[in-house]
């Protein structure tokens, strides 16, 4: 039998155990188990004030098995840039140092913090879960919520856009960008993967659907995220600076949806989630507005 | 007898003199912002690291709160770090200050001490880094160059030592003595090496080729966070007997004495003790000098350490005088000076009723003038 | 303060399994893999955000293990043979 995908991820330990305080179908978690069984146990994981904070459990216990120290909000990425310059000074050079975060800490709160680590290069992963919200602390909305989204703080539903990170990401020129979904469990470990033998400054963009945020059954957290990309919201690429200028492909499951005809109805996505309840056509077109504009601007990436 | 010279003089400014301090004690890690009247420290350890005389890895990073974080994490790690910074960064880091003092990271960092806007004010006041005094770091006030340099090395030794592990800052007055320069002797490399071992963690260190995996600091219930901050109270205890073992050691090495947790001067046989924090100790030592009825009736007691307080010491000579003058560059609004605050509180533990009599002065930068000194010596002397 | 107490005391944890207890007990309703049905593709396996089902090699039925299961169905969600019911606990 020949070796496959399957055996390797088989083969590869898993260091998020099982009885951890993660809500039931987390799409962060989930995606964690990607993250760190692509990056094995050699890894220090920074985590700020997150839902990542929370489902580690309560001291004396934790649910992660690598070395996480967790941190204040807006810290993660310069206590990550720290720790990598001090293991590197002491002689250790390939420990992967990993931020993981949710998009309230590494987009809103920590931006600059994010800015500035890949302005200076620093040999670190940083890596978003984005649930479009501040989950931890009870669904308030984030800089990444896009329109129309019900939160805490927009009971009528957001007005303003979704921050594009990943393109502001791209646009700092460092030497990984990739956005990734927990939809795409396979998709991501092979971007970590291909991440954990880059050196500087790598960004991970992961989609993770939020089941008590965004208003939907438990079971629906992959259908939720598979729904995103096929309907074009959630684009699935990577950009990597190599000797011969940016390397930008959009991804095998992402493919398809160039076409516009043949993405499904954005509407089949949003009529999933309660947060989209009541969601006005001027707001659903600010997010077909969004689709249509990231397509556009990672056209000029194609040629 | 000529004996050997344990360095060189040179005639430096309290910002140099930390630098030096930072470089003598070979830090791995360097995250730093610049902030006048601090900037100048920043400037020359990146012209060291540039060249090579100083072996560091130096972050130049976007902000004082990622400056600190910086720095937390580079010595979670297990490196020796140093950062700086005055007022306004100190404030922006405040959260990331409290949280490397719960992570026992035993950091360096001078601040060079600054008053608070608006409006913007560059000149020296106490009040900033006062403000940390519940922060959990060990705090130190010099009085000259010559006790910045020497400060700086003795805090690594105190922060690192296996009974204590909390971080520690170095404050010096802005202006007053970063930017003015005074002979300093600049100890010899191999003196500090044999002064100041390399930093051996004896509590856990971020690294997975050295340690199975740990979590540190996830959520903790109210029972266990009680264990952990009576520990760093415990470690705040430890800290009155290593300073004092530390500065004793240091006087051996290199021959000089700035005090450990507090310093005396012509406090034998006077009525009136006068109390004041570093370098505004020195200029009311220097006043008292030039009149011979204030020598007949005045001594000074220098607040060095500020962190662990100095009750025991400051109680011991308010028994045997009859009045106590302590002179605050500072001021906690709504209270008055923090400094006479903490000895009233200290008098009153003690039971010891010697009056304590307030005088605020020097803030914003004010000059304090020996005029001025000798003006509210005399008032209460009469 | 009265106690004697160490001054290296720090919020350190280890890893669990199990740190946030028995999850289990989180479930309202239980997953049952049938057997027949299974094409041991291990879709379940991969999405399982509990790490809660046991797979040891390519060729076998998944395990589910219900001391930590939380009873999300996604794994009934990402099968494609319609093989796990969904049965009420406590009956």
């Amino acid at each position: 039998m020949t070796k496959t995908i399957y055996d390797e991820l088989i083969e590869r330990e898993d260091l998020v155990l099982p009885g951890n305080t993660s809500c039931p179908g987390c799409g962060s978690i989930l995606a964690l188990r990607y993250v760190l069984k692509a990056l094995g146990k050699d890894t220090i994981i920074v985590i700020p004030a997150s839902c990542s904070s929370v489902y580690q459990a309560i001291f004396p216990y934790s649910s992660i098995k690598v070395h996480i120290f967790n941190t204040a909000f807006a810290s993660a990425a310069a206590v990550a840039s720290g720790l990598k310059h001090a293991l590197v000074a002491k002689g250790y050079d390939d420990v992967n140092v990993l931020v993981w975060g949710g998009d309230g800490g590494l987009i809103d709160i920590g931006f600059a913090t994010v800015s500035g680590a890949a302005e200076r290069n620093e040999d670190i992963i940083v890596a978003v879960y984005d649930n479009e919200a501040y989950m931890n602390t009870g669904i308030q909305r984030s800089g990444s919520t896009p329109p129309g989204a019900i939160t805490t703080t927009t009971y009528a539903g957001k007005s303003e856009e979704k921050k594009p990170m990943p393109y502001l990401m791209l646009l700092h020129g460092v030497p990984y960008v990739a956005t990734a979904s927990s939809g795409y469990p396979l998709d991501l470990y092979q971007k970590v993967k291909k991440a954990r033998n880059i050196h500087g400054f790598r960004f991970l963009h992961i989609f993770a659907p939020c089941p008590p945020g965004w208003r939907f059954d438990d079971s629906k957290t992959v259908t939720v995220a598979k729904l995103a990309v096929e309907t074009g919201y959630w684009i699935l690429w990577e950009a990597e600076q190599t000797d011969h200028g940016l390397n930008f492909s959009i991804s095998g499951p992402s493919r398809p949806y160039i076409d516009p005809a043949r993405r499904k109805p954005l509407e089949d996505y949003l009529m999933l989630q309660g947060r989209f309840r009541n969601i006005s056509p001027e707001k659903i077109n600010l997010i077909k507005k969004y689709i249509d504009n990231q397509w556009e601007f990672i056209k000029r990436f194609l040629e | 007898m000529i004996t050997e010279s344990k360095g060189t003089v040179k005639v430096i400014t309290g910002n140099a003199a930390a630098a030096w301090g930072a470089r003598l004690s070979r830090p791995d890690v360097i995250a730093a912002y610049p902030i006048t009247p601090q900037t100048t420290i920043v400037e020359t350890l990146a012209r060291w690291v540039d060249t090579g005389e100083l072996k560091a890895h130096m972050i130049r990073v976007e902000s004082e709160h990622s400056a600190m974080a910086a720095v937390m994490g580079a010595s979670a790690a297990g490196a020796r770090t140093y950062t700086a910074t005055s007022s306004q960064g100190l404030l922006y880091m405040a959260e990331m200050i409290s949280w490397a003092a719960g992570a026992r990271t035993p950091i360096v960092m001078s601040v060079v001490d600054r008053a608070l806007g608006p409006p913007w004010n560059i000149w020296s006041e106490h009040t900033d880094a006062l403000m940390l005094r519940d922060s959990g770091w060990i705090l130190f006030w010099a009085a000259n160059n010559q006790e910045v340099l020497d400060s700086v090395i003795q805090a690594y030794k105190i922060a690192e030592h296996k009974e204590v592990i909390l971080p520690a800052m170095v404050m010096h007055d802005g202006f007053i003595l970063s930017h003015t320069t005074m002979p300093v002797e600049i100890p010899k490399q191999e003196l500090v090496d044999e002064f100041l071992p390399p930093y051996d963690p004896p509590h856990y260190v971020m690294n997975p080729k050295v340690s199975p995996p740990i979590t540190f600091g996830n959520i903790a219930l109210p029972a266990d966070y009680v264990k952990f901050r009576l520990s760093i109270e415990k470690a705040m205890k430890n800290a009155k007997k290593i300073i004092k073992k530390v500065a004793a050691e240091f006087k051996e090495f290199f021959g000089r004495w700035h005090g450990d947790l507090v310093s005396y001067y012509n406090t034998e046989g006077v009525d009136t003790i006068v109390i004041a924090l570093g370098n505004v100790a020195e200029q009311v030592e220097a006043t008292i000098d030039s009149s011979k009825e204030l020598k007949k009736r005045a001594g000074v007691v220098k607040v060095r350490a500020f962190r662990p307080f100095p009750k025991e010491e400051i109680a011991n000579i308010a028994r045997k005088v009859s009045n106590i003058v302590v002179i605050d560059r500072d001021i906690s609004f709504g209270w008055g000076g923090i400094l006479a605050g903490e000895v009233r509180a200290t008098l009153h533990e003690f039971r010891v009723d010697t009056p304590v009599y307030s005088k605020i002065m020097g803030i914003g930068g004010d000059e304090i003038l020996p005029e001025h000194i000798e003006k509210s010596l005399n008032e209460i002397l009469r | 303060m009265t106690q004697e107490l160490d001054h290296l005391i720090l919020p350190i944890s280890h890893p669990k399994i199990g740190a946030g207890g028995k999850t289990g007990a989180w479930r309202v309703f239980r997953p049952i893999i049938d057997e027949n049905k299974c094409i041991k593709c291990l879709l379940c396996w991969i999405h399982c955000p509990e790490n809660a089902i046991i797979v040891k090699q390519r060729d076998q039925i998944p395990q589910i293990d219900y001391e930590y299961c939380k009873g999300c169905f996604v794994c009934a969600d990402v099968c494609p043979k319609d093989a796990i019911k969904k049965i009420r606990e406590g009956i």
